[in-house]
């Protein structure tokens, strides 16, 4: 069965200004006496309505098996529940966005989350699949600084991106692409990669139109090592905004537990970046664990001690040092079991692992240590998080 | 195009006014004047507040709506035109299919300063009306709310004065002065339309201009955004976008406040909608009052759209300047020679409908397409009441009642269209239009709530939040 998601307005709060049908490019959007409706086969998933509908009833979804008519649409009072369905790992994915090699990624990167999908419930609506290789942003580089010990193996970057002029609005946990410029051996361009954001949504530096990424120099990548050698001033060539389901909860109350190694921790630099900057005295709390062979090569470093535990309790863990036993996230993550225990009940928990594939088992290992110590069933407990959204992993 | 909007200059713009400098000078010249009106006239009380407001940083759709703590005298008030059409003509009157006008056309200039006179003065107006409304706000996220409104009200008189000083010269920049001079309900400079002098006191009040005063502003952009002078065209269509969001306010500031009656209502087992004592008891605004309230701003709206027949309505469409309401997706000759019209007029003492040459009737025609856009407003209400179980319907008064302005005034009828001698209606009047008590009842339930995530009494929660915030935000930061 195949399913897509489909793009509805809420008759119960929509106005009938008749914005989105002025603002839609291809005409999905049309209308009867009662009802704004979309239609399904023209919906090209632009969001170009969503920011202008002054009402918020633009932006709903549901993932079907078969698409909702405009006489359907038309009779409704309120919206229909989502049905339920069988197959659905592929519903969440379904907004991740509509190129296939990306699509391909997108769903390899999350296989760790051992389920379906889904968003945050109080995530915002992420623009997806705005540009692609064929039809690229452009933006210029505004800085590209080594965030590693000069001394250090591991050569970590933190870039800079403005996009001047061009709308390319994001949320943290999204990705975009890279293309990398020339062509491979066999005269094809190189591939696209993808890189999580490592800024908040209002960019960088707050309320200017650009992002940071964190990239690591890998030895033969042709991507990572273009990026790395990144001058102020170039152009570069990037598609997305990508990923639909790993996003920040915008809820003040929720709870955000972040488990990364290496750059994956660019995604929650964004996640603490956003809470600081607009919820300053959220309720909720945030939680990293991050691993890294030395303090030297944890990027970050310096600036993370910075950040007062009152506004993210940080577990810094090191693989490499001397004289001390190897120690990975997962193991301190066992040492706060106490204190993990109490939130893996709460509602409002969310959980994001990020960093290498071979992170995961360890990760998950220590969640199911952690239950059991606590009479607490991790099978029941993820299946709890993944069904409401809450449980997400991005690993490469 | 240039749809980016740029910020660098202290006036945003997507105008290129950095390489005009002699408007820039004369706008830069008027910003004062403007930002010292804000001050003295701008929301009482809450200029050094933390609002969170949407700017816009271009004009396309990804652009133009982003969210942030801004201060209100802070805000960034620009000037934003919709993207250029390339080849756009004159889509009706005598010149129509000629390439629409970048200059003014000489012949025409009085008219068309008229228009965008009238048009802008109605911006400050709305904003000096509502300037005391943040003491007693339901909840910090309708506080925000009525800011936005506000804050967008006065770039619509940027946008207006714009036109003013870039294609009126020494005239406009008169004008541009007169919008800063003249004050709402002042005895000696009024407004220069009557509901816009008129108080807007109390809560309800703002909802009901919003929807019903605020949905005339927009019929008047509908037919501006037709103009043949591009330029007007251009500006009244991105600011209909943002008056999108003022109809929102208005519609759904009803929608909740009806929602919170009936259930408080139901929860104390009061059936009868008219059990005024009960139902006021409870602290919520009875039905009935609302329909008072409801009659009393149509009616006042229903007088902006002027006289029913026209001979400057029809002018301004022969010459291009301002259409009809979706003039575009009209599907006739767009000349409008040899038609006619409907026109509901009072003949020997009935009503009747007379087919007017449809170019005079052009007023009638758009009060009559703003009716029909009102009425759904209504019928949605309508479906609030019926959910919650309660047997009462709201509905537009008769366009004869409670009129000043037009072919009705000087008639005499009940918001049925019951037509009597004016002492019979004097002395009923209370019935259909708030009287002194039912005012006092309503500002005496107007007490602020600034908890964060909480709202008064009378009024139900919405259903969303804006930017998709979750029930609990902090709006607006109280300094």
């Amino acid at each position: 069965m195949s399913l897509i998601r489909q793009h509805l307005i809420d008759p119960e709060i929509c106005i009938r200004c008749n914005t989105c049908e002025e603002t839609c490019p291809v005409d999905a959007i049309t209308h009867n006496d009662d009802n704004y409706v979309v239609d399904v086969s023209k919906c090209q998933f632009c969001l170009d309505c969503i920011a202008p509908c002054p009402t918020g009833a633009i932006d709903n979804w549901r993932v079907v098996s078969k698409g909702y008519t405009l006489e359907e649409q038309f009779s409704w009072d309120e919206l229909p529940e989502q049905e339920e369905l069988e197959d659905q790992e592929i519903a969440g994915e379904a907004g991740e966005g509509a190129d296939d090699d990306v699509m391909a990624m997108l769903k390899l990167a999350h296989q760790g989350e051992g389920g379906k999908a889904k968003a945050p419930a109080s995530a915002a609506t992420p623009s997806v699949n705005l540009y692609n290789a064929s039809r690229p942003a452009i933006a210029r580089v505004m800085g590209n600084f080594r965030i590693t010990a000069q001394d250090a193996e591991n050569d970590i970057r933190h870039i800079v991106l403005d996009f001047g002029s061009t709308a390319f609005p994001v949320l943290e946990g999204q990705s975009i692409g890279i293309l990398p410029p020339g062509k491979d051996e066999h005269g094809k361009p190189h591939r696209m990669r993808l890189y999580s954001i490592s800024s908040a949504r209002d960019g960088e530096r707050p309320n200017h139109n650009n992002l940071a990424l964190t990239v690591k120099r890998e030895e033969k990548g042709v991507a990572s090592n273009y990026i790395c050698d990144l001058k102020k001033g170039d152009e570069v060539k990037v598609a997305g905004p990508y990923g639909a389901t790993f996003l920040m909860p915008n809820d003040p109350k929720a709870n955000v537990i972040m488990i990364c190694t290496g750059t994956g921790s660019a995604p929650f630099r964004a996640f603490t970046e956003r809470r600081r900057r607009s919820m300053p005295g959220a309720r909720g709390k945030l939680m990293i664990f991050f691993g890294a062979r030395t303090p030297e090569e944890l990027p970050y470093f310096g600036p993370l001690k910075k950040v007062p535990k009152s506004v993210l309790d940080q577990e810094l863990v090191f693989s490499r040092l001397p004289d001390v036993p190897k120690e990975y996230v997962q193991d301190r993550m066992r040492k706060r079991g106490d204190d993990l225990a109490p939130l893996l009940q709460d509602g409002n928990t969310h959980i994001f692992v990020c960093g290498l594939k071979g992170m995961e088992a360890g990760v998950t290992e220590a969640l199911a240590d952690i239950c059991r110590q606590h009479a607490l069933v991790w099978k029941d407990i993820h299946g709890a998080m993944l069904e409401s959204g809450r449980f997400h992993v991005e690993t490469y | 195009m240039n749809i980016h909007v740029n910020y660098d200059d202290l006036i945003p713009n997507n105008v290129d006014l950095s390489n005009d400098p002699k408007l820039k000078r004369a706008l830069e010249k008027w910003h004062p004047g403007y930002i010292n009106w804000w001050k003295d006239m701008g929301p009482e009380g809450f200029q050094t507040a933390d609002v969170y407001l949407r700017t816009a940083v271009s004009v396309d759709p990804k652009g133009w709506a982003k969210f942030g703590y801004v201060k209100m005298p802070e805000y960034r008030w620009g000037i934003l035109l919709a993207p250029q059409v390339e080849d756009r003509t004159v889509p009706f009157g005598e010149h129509k299919g000629e390439l629409a006008w970048q200059d003014v056309p000489g012949e025409y200039r009085a008219m068309l300063r008229r228009l965008i006179v009238i048009q802008g003065d109605t911006e400050p107006a709305s904003v000096e009306q509502q300037r005391y409304l943040g003491k007693t706000a339901p909840s910090l996220y309708d506080m925000r709310n009525l800011f936005q409104v506000n804050v967008e009200e006065g770039r619509h008189l940027w946008a207006m004065v714009y036109l003013l000083q870039r294609y009126f010269g020494r005239d406009g920049r008169e004008e541009a002065e007169g919008l800063l001079a003249r004050r709402s309900g002042d005895a000696d400079n009024p407004r220069m339309l009557g509901a816009f002098n008129e108080k807007t006191p109390d809560w309800l009040s703002f909802f009901m201009f919003t929807f019903f005063t605020d949905r005339d502003g927009k019929m008047q952009l509908e037919s501006l955004a037709q103009s043949g002078f591009d330029p007007l065209s251009r500006t009244t269509r991105f600011m209909l976008t943002e008056e999108a969001h003022h109809m929102f306010v208005g519609e759904s500031g009803i929608a909740r406040t009806i929602e919170r009656t009936c259930e408080v209502m139901k929860a104390n087992g009061i059936d009868d909608p008219h059990d005024k004592e009960r139902i006021r008891a409870l602290g919520v605004i009875d039905l009935p009052t609302i329909q008072k309230k409801l009659n009393l701003h149509y009616s006042l709206s229903l007088d902006l759209f002027g006289s029913e027949v026209s001979t400057n309505a029809a002018n301004a469409f022969n010459a291009g300047l301002k259409g009809r309401y979706q003039e575009t997706k009209i599907e006739d000759d767009h000349m409008l020679r040899d038609v006619t019209y409907p026109v509901l007029e009072l003949k020997d003492g009935k009503f009747v409908t007379v087919d007017e040459p449809a170019l005079a009737a052009l007023n009638g025609r758009l009060r009559d397409d703003y009716s029909a856009d009102c009425q759904k407003g209504v019928t949605r209400w309508n479906k609030v009441i019926e959910k919650a179980g309660v047997n009462f319907e709201l509905k537009l008064s008769h366009p004869a009642f409670h009129r000043y302005i037009g072919g009705f005034t000087n008639v005499y009828a009940s918001p049925t269209g019951e037509l009597m001698d004016k002492a019979a209606w004097e002395k009923r009047k209370g019935e259909w239009l708030p009287n002194t008590d039912d005012m006092d009842f309503i500002y005496h339930l107007m007490q602020p709530e600034y908890g964060i995530g909480k709202y008064a009494n009378w009024i139900s929660p919405p259903k969303v939040g804006i930017d998709n915030k979750p029930g609990d935000f902090e709006y607006v930061k109280l300094a």
